[in-house]
């Protein structure tokens, strides 16, 4: 089963584990083991990078990393939390190109900095768009 | 908080002032670099949701896209069913499968008409686009709107279908498969056709998968995936059909894996009027409890994945949507760069951007002089197309 | 209306500007070129450059970058010009005018001469609207 071969390859990186509906899985990790955790996913169970979400919670900034392992029909989420004052994290980019252009849409959309990607540039929002002014993020509001 | 769906402008009428949706490099004939440029169509759909009740959101989604207008409404609605753990009733199962097929249906003769107008064949846009207007009708018999039919709902369907409507429906379908055979062996004799498609702008299968492209320009490069079968939603794993795959990734196996999904979802219409029970419609939703939730249909486009967060109010907190085309377009960047400008139009048409970006490319020739616009890239494609003729006697 | 708009309403040539739609109008609006509907045979035409265009469509709920590209497009567009906002989203900005990215209805910034509601409105009625249009022509 591949839910096995992941928490034993896993092992102690996983700070949670929740099985929400029966094709639904979350699990919590560093940030620090993003990558590692990543290549598991990609190269060695060939799942697939659906998309990343970000979440401006109270205390933190939330990503979760919807992996599709399609042999299985279940979907691998990986959530990490990063801290509010300094939201960045390793960028996928390294392993593939999936996660190019929605990496570059959570950096505008809510400031999240991705390590070693090489264009965070603005995706969808005009170029003349305020700095520091993150739509997603729960402080936004339209002048 | 973004909307995903690219290119705003119709195949004719970009803001061509500046139009840089796409900058194609080239050296001579060449394309050497493309750049992308989005987010003219943004609308904030996330950033609203999350200012609107949990049934509003099926009506504002509804109109992230509409060519794949129901596909949205579906997964969101999974998403939250997902969320609550319920079962909805059987019938609202088949209704919500008829309407999707249907939806596929017209999608891809949609984009086959749109692909045929880009090579320069005027005559399969007006046939494809003559064929989908019963398909239409379908719709409109149905939900009472050609497109935006709003026939999702938390907990099942909103509207009924009537006894009368399985006949009418049966007998447009049964009519629907001889014009797509005529397509099928129209593409297949033509020369000029297969000149134009096979062996240009290929996806290989390793770049498919590092890009994670979905849909079938995922399976038109090897890639056999398919949500309706990998993760079945209503009941897909209990009708009988194919999923469609081709090898080569040039935009001639896009076209035919297009046109035999487009036979699979006539069956699987006709099988759902043979099993559809009666019933109830809707299963009752009254609050939503605290908890995450994820919803995924097969969209013609590919896999299109809703994620909803819930604290217990009537609001979602968070709102992700990946439309198809969002992972699709990034393609581009490997597919067009490669091949000669005179491919271009029909190469970035061939990933069915929810609607044909093309006519918003710019191509900047490596001296910087001169700047073709999307309709030039038309043209361009189209005189090769005639080249061609002349060449085969045609 | 001088004998200039008069002339013009014989033989319509009609641009369309998508402002940030989500494509179901300009699909409604192709549509009314093929087979069913045919506004050709009234000398309707799709055109695709702003300088032979005598009408505008426009769809869109006026995205933020795309409307900077189209004020200089409508600037390009020889006068008179009539200007058609063909579905609610340019009429009123629909369900998207909470939005950050959603700029002003159509006629805060360009005058409109026809509003065709509807989410997409029908072919049909995208017909009558050019009728009205004409008859409002004919009738100054």
């Amino acid at each position: 089963m591949i839910k096995d071969e992941v928490k034993n390859a896993l092992k102690e990186t996983i700070k949670e584990w929740e099985t929400k509906s029966p094709k639904r899985i979350y699990l919590t990790i560093d940030k620090k083991h993003l990558l590692q955790t990543a290549k598991l996913f990609f190269s060695d169970l060939s799942m697939r990078l659906s998309t990343i979400t970000g979440i401006d919670n109270e205390q933190n900034f939330e990503l979760i990393y919807h992996f599709s392992c399609d042999k299985s029909g279940e979907i691998f989420n990986i959530r990490v939390f990063l801290e509010k004052n300094n939201p960045e994290i390793d960028s996928l980019t390294k392993l593939f190109r999936a996660s190019d252009w929605v990496e570059r849409e959570i950096n505008e959309m809510l400031g999240v900095r991705f390590i070693g990607h090489p264009n965070l540039t603005h995706l969808l929002l005009d170029n003349d768009w305020p700095k520091d002014s993150y739509p997603l993020r729960k402080d936004y509001t339209n002048e | 908080m973004s909307k995903r769906k690219i290119v705003p402008i119709g195949p004719y009428h970009p803001l061509q002032e500046e139009p840089e949706f796409f900058k194609l490099i080239v050296e001579g004939e060449r394309v050497v670099d493309l750049e992308v440029d989005i987010g003219y169509n943004h609308r904030g759909i996330e950033k609203l949701a999350e200012a609107k009740h949990w049934d509003q959101i099926t009506f504002l989604v509804e109109r992230i896209c509409g060519i794949c207008s129901t596909s949205h409404p579906f997964a969101y609605c999974l998403a939250v069913e997902d969320l609550l753990k319920i079962d909805i009733p059987e019938r609202a199962h088949y209704i919500r499968m008829i309407i999707d097929e249907l939806q596929r249906l017209h999608s891809h003769l949609l984009w086959l008409g749109l692909a045929g107008h880009f090579i320069g064949y005027n005559t399969i846009w007006m046939w494809a686009w003559k064929a989908r207007e019963p398909i239409l009708d379908m719709f409109e018999l149905i939900s009472g709107n050609r497109q935006n039919y709003a026939m999702m709902k938390i907990g099942g369907v909103r509207r009924d279908m009537k006894k009368e409507d399985y006949q009418v429906l049966r007998k447009t379908i049964k009519e629907l498969y001889p014009t797509l055979q005529l397509f099928q062996k129209a593409i297949e004799d033509d020369p000029v056709i297969q000149t134009r498609t096979k062996g240009v702008g290929i996806l290989k299968k390793e770049d498919a998968l590092s890009i994670a492209v979905v849909g079938p320009t995922a399976r038109a490069s090897g890639v056999n995936i398919d949500v309706r079968r990998d993760d079945p939603y209503a009941f897909y794993d209990k009708l009988h059909w194919s999923v469609i795959t081709c090898r080569e990734g040039d935009i001639y196996a896009k076209v035919i894996v297009r046109i035999l999904e487009m036979f699979e979802s006539c069956s699987l219409i006709e099988q759902c009027l043979d099993k559809i029970p009666d019933g109830a419609i809707e299963a009752e939703v009254r609050d939503i409890p605290p908890g995450e939730g994820i919803g995924r249909v097969e969209a013609p486009r590919g896999e299109c994945i809703h994620y909803i967060r819930s604290d217990g109010t009537n609001r979602p907190i968070r709102h992700k949507i990946r439309a198809p085309s969002f992972v699709n377009v990034a393609s581009n960047l490997v597919t067009v760069p490669g091949y000669t400008i005179s491919d271009a139009a029909i190469t970035l048409a061939a990933v069915d951007p929810c609607y044909c970006c093309t006519e918003r490319s710019a191509v900047f020739l490596k001296t910087g002089e001169k700047i073709l616009t999307g309709d030039d890239l038309i043209k361009l494609s189209i005189q090769k197309t005639e080249n061609l003729k002349k060449d085969y006697g045609l | 209306m001088g004998l200039k708009e008069k002339i013009l309403t014989k033989s319509l040539w009609v641009f369309h500007a998508s402002i940030g739609s989500c494509n179901n109008c300009d699909i409604e609006i192709l549509d009314c070129i093929t087979p069913r509907f045919d506004i050709e045979r009234f000398g309707i035409q799709l055109i695709g450059s702003i300088r032979h265009a005598d009408a505008i469509l426009v769809t869109g709920s006026l995205n933020r970058k795309a409307l900077k590209r189209f004020k200089k497009v409508y600037a390009q567009a020889p006068k008179p010009c009539f200007v058609i906002a063909v579905g609610t989203c340019p009429c009123s900005r629909h369900m998207f005018k909470d939005s950050y990215n959603t700029v002003a209805a159509l006629d805060e910034v360009i005058p409109v001469d026809v509003y065709i509601p509807g989410c997409p409105p029908k072919p049909e009625a995208m017909i009558t609207g050019i009728v009205k249009l004409i008859d409002k022509i004919n009738r100054r």
